[in-house]
């Protein structure tokens, strides 16, 4: 049970500000909502997080300790939007989650740690041999987990994992992360353009735009009641949540 | 992958260059041992004949046979180009992957300096390092081979930062893993083919090259020889004897498109581009399953005459690509009308076929396709029947059409105003300046601030949103009877989707302009829409207005409302899903396409495909299902994905 | 129409700050100044690089010890390195290439006498490419388009492989074989008449033709499928206007993005051809110099040729700014 942190976090890109001075608070076990519009900085957040993008200010901890950046342990793992792009085409399934373990273990309980994964992932273990094209883009991102959990993690950031999957295994992969968190009391930071998504599996949701937190609070508060004009023009653009427009 | 090397084989280019790359490695093996003596027999009494029985391309200056010492030349002028070109991929590689191994800033140098060297042409370096080097064999590989390193570095360079820019390169350093073993395990591997095509295409140029630097007389010296030096003394014998000049010549460029044509066809066949300009994308392969050769005919369409009011009329609508194997059908057989001022919406998964569809209605389908319907009418005009003068202008302005992408739908090259008058001076014949003006007046009806300055900028000077109303503006240049929008706002943030979306429905109140609209997005399609139309696997298979959604009647239609998340979805259950995946319209299964995926099947859903027909419960309302409205059993269990269907 | 706006705008993006096109201008000069400062140190540096005495190279190991230190004193060769550079830059602005080691003339001379003929030959050639290269690219692509001409597009790639592997030399011996002396229709040899001027620049352009043709027609044949021109067909333009109106200027960029290098490559292949053709030019004067080791002609020459193959780069790189408005605000 590890609380991940951001405290006064900036990045900064040449003379651009993405994020400027974020505060935010994944408390343990809990999945916290990071909604925004493309440009807001909620990737680039994501990515200092893991080292990805380079930290100008503030600092980025996981229980209370700086989040490790160097060697194999990581204990802060994240899941990417393109479950097209973030698998090695040439390697199999079972190389690609076997690559993100622990140092130090045998090839036969490396074998048996991909099979009980993919398991966790709710996929046929007899994949591990597969290579990823022979897979579709629910099953793609469900190894893309396996792989993230196979590196032991005491929090995860999913940075709009189903955002490129069609709606009818979107559910899936929503319920799967639903599942990871009770099951594994993960510490989730889960970043999605789609309230209606956030509402549905994060307990706290943060607003983020032109690189900083607009509002944030217990997604039930948040989503029912905002205080930011921005947040509300959000709610108001989600197709479906307001009354049929007018018609000839 | 195997295979996808023995399909360039097979092709007829590939096959001659295959063979033409072994004659040549043979000859080079074997030459010198065969004609070592012949080329070498010196004969004073017939210096610089011409061609004859015995010397079939004459002799040179001491009399020796120039044939001879053409084949024989073959290993040397094989060896000194292999050997360049072994310099420069290895230079190159160390260059090219240097940026990435260092970081930014040492890398930015590294490649900062290969720029620069590469805008100098290899010849010009080459003369550089042969005055460095020295004159001869030496001097020469090591110049052509240092002066072909900066384009390979810039090549690796270029392959290295599209692997490297992709998620699992980013994933494997979050995992952990360090950087030289991300380069050998993920990034090498990953463009290993074009650099092997582009290596041979480097041999070949590097062969060229070193003829060229022996031509001049800097390469190899006497009394060696290649077909560089060969050709240095054919060409000064040239009015005597032009075959002594032609025939290393010949020699050379044989071998030179040997190297290339083989390069050229592997590069072909894998989908790299040659000429160095590697794209590191995805080498999707077409699948390989085969279509049925006739695929089930759907029943005729249970749409009535269309009335008079009806806008766009689409009969038995099939669109048809050619395959690997056989005609591919992604559209099957789609009827339905859309009428004055209505909007309908069609929703269904990636590769339904709802694209194309729209595609299909406004005639604008690549060429390659088919394009089949018993009726397709906008506005009363047959749209299947070539299309005249008068057709193109009723068309250009009476139907308008949204695409996708508002980055790459405007031409970059010409300015916003300028692709919108452009409407009215091929079809409303105006003046320039007349529509100029109405282009201005018509950004400004779509909301677009400061609607002068703007239509004198360029797309990439407008943001997303913005282009996206350029796209709707263009469309009432003329006055558009229905518009066409193909996921006009799946590429928007969600506030400027509501503004397009909102921009849409003013633009229909105004003038009762009918919308088709296609989205994947069931609750935009909800809300914008009267109508709906639910399509899976090129069919649609459920008609209904769209205040009913909640009450559909097809499982499909269920579980896709079903699965998507609202603001009031229940937080305690989990989503509904649909299992396995679907259908390859390459390979779509007798029997209604959506039997594999639904819990009510039975054996009559695997085997008749059940047509779309009116509902006798609801007027209005079309469904094709055999068990339309029947209840679902109790929600699946989400380990579908474990009973995988193939 | 009526407009109620319901939502405050969201910030609009408007890219870049200043004049686009001034700051287009000043990163290509620096970058060209940049290029220029590689050129002259690598062209300085090439006498330096090369093993052992150059004079002693030159000179041959029989010549008088005294006759070697004389020549190195008068090429200043035992000064110190930056010393020399300073005295090699300050030459350059005022004019000074130095002296030649077997003429004894200025190099400056040499160079004003063989120029001329050189850029005759690289112009001309130039010219030639592009005016055939870009009508035969874009024709073929439109013919080639997705879903027609499959057989012409395997002829045209192929044919097209095959005449642009072909080099320049090769092609230029051919020529002089067939037409100079069997044929004895064109001179072979010099540039004394009009006649004299059309095998070489044949020889010179026809490769870097066929590999702009091939590029064009791929960058043709890619934009055809653009979304862009699947707009203007919605729009229901002439055909002809959407290939020479909406694709053309699109492709040509893109092909000039692509093969402007191999337009730079033309000047320094005149040194192939001038030698096949006996051209009065800089090439077969660098190529004798080398052999002579003349390194104060060959330095002079190397950077005449790097200088043009700079300003043709210069040259693309404002036709492309010009023709594509994206590519003043694309940072390199």
């Amino acid at each position: 049970m590890t609380e991940l942190r951001f405290e006064d976090v900036t990045v900064r890109y040449g003379r651009t500000t993405a994020v400027d001075g974020v505060s935010l608070r994944v408390p343990a076990g809990k999945i916290v909502g990071l909604v925004g519009e493309s440009g807001s900085g909620k990737s680039t957040l994501a990515r200092a997080a893991v080292g990805l993008a380079p930290v100008s200010g503030g600092r980025i901890t996981l229980g209370g300790e700086p989040v490790p950046l160097r060697g194999r342990h990581r204990p802060l793992q994240m899941v990417f939007q393109d479950p097209y792009s973030s698998l090695d085409p040439r390697r199999t399934v079972g190389d690609s989650v076997a690559e993100a373990m622990p140092r130090g273990s045998s090839r036969a309980e490396r074998r048996a740690e991909v099979e009980r994964l993919l398991e966790l992932v709710h996929l046929d273990p007899a994949r591990a041999a597969a290579l990823p094209s022979r897979l579709s883009g629910g099953q793609r991102q469900r190894v893309a987990l396996a792989r993230a959990l196979a590196a032991r993690p005491r929090a995860v950031i999913a940075d709009e994992i189903t955002s490129a999957l069609d709606v009818s295994v979107q559910g899936a992969v929503l319920n799967l992360v639903r599942e990871l968190r009770r099951e594994l009391g993960l510490s989730i930071l889960f970043i999605s353009h789609n309230l209606a998504v956030v509402r549905y599996v994060a307990s706290h949701v943060a607003v983020l735009r032109g690189g900083r937190v607009v509002e944030q609070g217990p997604t039930a508060h948040v989503l029912t009641e905002p205080r930011h004009d921005y947040t509300r023009e959000l709610l108001a653009a989600v197709p479906g949540g307001t009354a049929r427009r007018s018609r000839p | 992958m195997p295979h996808r090397w023995s399909r360039v084989a097979r092709s007829p280019l590939g096959l001659v260059a295959t063979a033409l790359l072994v004659a040549v490695a043979a000859l080079a093996a074997l030459g010198p041992v065969l004609w070592g003596d012949a080329a070498e027999a010196v004969d004073t009494g017939n210096i610089l004949a011409g061609p004859s029985a015995a010397h079939w391309a004459g002799t040179d200056n001491l009399g020796r046979d120039i044939l001879a010492r053409v084949l024989v030349a073959s290993r040397l002028s094989v060896v000194l180009a292999l050997l360049a070109v072994a310099i420069a991929v290895v230079v190159g590689l160390l260059l090219g992957t240097a940026p990435f191994l260092l970081g930014r800033r040492a890398g930015r140098l590294v490649s900062a300096a290969v720029n620069t060297a590469v805008a100098f042409p290899g010849l010009l370096l080459a003369l550089f390092f042969a005055v460095v080097f020295g004159v001869g064999e030496t001097g020469a590989v090591l110049a052509i081979g240092l002066a072909g390193a900066p384009a390979f570095a810039r090549l690796v360079h270029t392959l290295v930062s599209g692997v490297a820019a992709r998620d699992f390169v980013a994933a494997a350093r979050v995992a952990g893993v360090g950087r030289a073993r991300i380069l050998v395990r993920h990034v090498l591997p990953n463009i290993a083919e074009p650099l092997v095509v582009n290596a041979t295409i480097g041999a070949g140029s590097a062969l060229l090259s070193f003829a060229g630097l022996s031509f001049l007389g800097l390469g190899v010296q006497s009394p060696s020889f290649d077909w560089g030096r060969l050709l240095y003394d054919g060409a000064a014998a040239l009015y005597l004897n032009p075959a002594a000049a032609l025939a290393p010549g010949a020699a050379v460029l044989l071998a030179g498109l040997a190297f290339n044509l083989v390069g050229e066809s592997v590069a072909k066949g894998l989908g790299i581009e040659g000429l160095g300009v590697a794209a590191a994308g995805r080498w999707v392969v077409p699948g390989g399953a085969a279509a049925p050769a006739t695929a089930p005919d759907p029943a005729p369409a249970e749409v009535g005459e269309p009335a008079d009011d009806v806008v766009l009329g689409v009969r038995d609508l099939a669109v048809s690509f050619p395959g690997p194997s056989g005609p591919v059908r992604p559209v099957r057989g789609v009827s339905f009308d859309v009428r004055r001022g209505e909007a309908v919406g069609i929703v269904g998964e990636s590769g339904c076929g709802k694209s194309l569809t729209a595609l299909a209605v406004t005639r604008l389908v690549d060429d390659d396709a088919r394009v089949e319907a018993t009726r397709l009418h906008l506005l009363g005009t047959d749209l299947r029947a070539a299309q005249t003068t008068a057709d193109r202008r009723m068309l250009g302005t009476a139907l308008a059409v949204v695409f996708q992408d508002p980055m790459t739908s405007l031409n970059p090259a010409h300015r916003i105003g300028a692709q919108l008058a452009e409407v009215a001076t091929h079809h409303q014949g105006m003046t320039r300046g007349r529509a100029a003006a109405r282009a201005v007046d018509r950004l400004d009806a779509v909301r677009i601030p400061d609607p002068g300055e703007r239509a004198r900028q360029y797309p990439h000077e407008f943001s997303g949103g913005m282009r996206q109303r350029a796209m709707i503006g263009m469309g009432l240049m003329g006055t558009p009877a229905l518009i066409v929008a193909d996921e006009p706002t799946t590429a928007l943030d969600v506030t400027v989707q509501r503004q397009v979306l909102d921009l849409l429905s003013d633009v229909r109140a105004s003038d009762a302009v009918a919308l088709l609209l296609i989205s994947h997005d069931v609750a935009v399609v909800g809300e914008v829409c009267d109508r709906v139309l639910v399509m899976y696997a090129g069919r649609i298979v459920e008609d209904l207005p769209a205040a009913e959604l909640a009450g559909a009647r097809h499982p499909y239609t269920r579980a896709l409302v079903d699965a998507v998340p609202d603001m009031d979805t229940d937080l305690d259950e989990p989503l509904a899903t649909i299992p396995g995946r679907p259908v390859d319209p390459a390979d779509v299964p007798a029997g209604c396409a959506y039997a594999a995926r639904c819990p009510l099947a039975d054996a009559r859903c695997r085997g008749e495909d059940p047509p779309l027909r009116a509902d006798p419960h609801a007027p209005g309302r079309r469904v094709a299902c055999w068990h339309a409205g029947e209840p679902l059993p109790p929600s699946r269990v989400v380990r579908a994905d474990l009973v995988q269907s193939p | 129409m009526t407009v109620s706006v319901s939502a405050p705008p969201p910030p609009e993006v408007r890219r870049g700050e200043g004049n686009p096109w001034l700051r287009f201008g000043a990163r290509r000069l620096a970058r060209l100044l940049v290029s220029l400062l590689v050129l002259v140190t690598a062209s300085f540096a090439m006498i330096h690089l090369i093993p052992g005495d150059p004079v002693r190279g030159a000179l041959g190991p029989t010549a008088p010890a005294e006759l070697v230190a004389a020549r190195r004193q008068a090429l200043g060769l035992d000064d110190p390195l930056l010393t020399q550079y300073a005295r090699y830059l300050q030459g350059l602005l005022t004019g000074d290439l130095g002296t030649s080691l077997s003429s004894q003339l200025p190099v400056s001379d040499v160079v004003a006498q063989r120029l001329p003929a050189t850029l005759q030959l690289a112009v001309l050639a130039f010219l030639a490419a592009v005016l055939v290269a870009i009508p035969l690219g874009v024709a073929m692509g439109v013919l080639t388009r997705r879903g027609h001409g499959r057989r012409t597009e395997l002829a045209f790639t192929t044919g097209s492989i095959v005449v642009a592997t072909v080099p320049d030399f090769l092609i230029g011996v051919g020529l002089v074989s067939v037409f100079g002396v069997g044929l004895g229709w064109l001179p072979g040899a010099g540039n004394d008449t009009a006649a004299a001027y059309v095998l070489p620049v044949i020889a010179l352009a026809v490769g870097p033709a066929a590999i702009l043709a091939r590029i064009v027609r791929v960058e043709m044949v890619r934009v055809l499928e653009a979304d862009f021109v699947r707009t203007a067909r919605a729009k229901r333009l002439p055909a002809r206007t959407i290939h020479l109106g909406h694709a053309l200027p699109n492709a040509v960029t893109a092909a000039l993005t692509l093969g402007g290098l191999l337009l730079g490559a033309m000047v320094a292949g005149t040194v192939l051809v001038e030698n096949v053709f006996a051209w009065p030019g800089l090439g077969s004067t660098i190529v004798q110099s080398i052999l002579t080791k003349d390194y104060p002609v060959v330095q002079a020459i190397v950077l005449v040729y790097g200088l043009g193959v700079l300003l043709v780069n210069t040259a693309v790189d404002i036709a492309i700014a010009l023709l594509d408005p994206r590519s003043t605000i694309r940072e390199d």
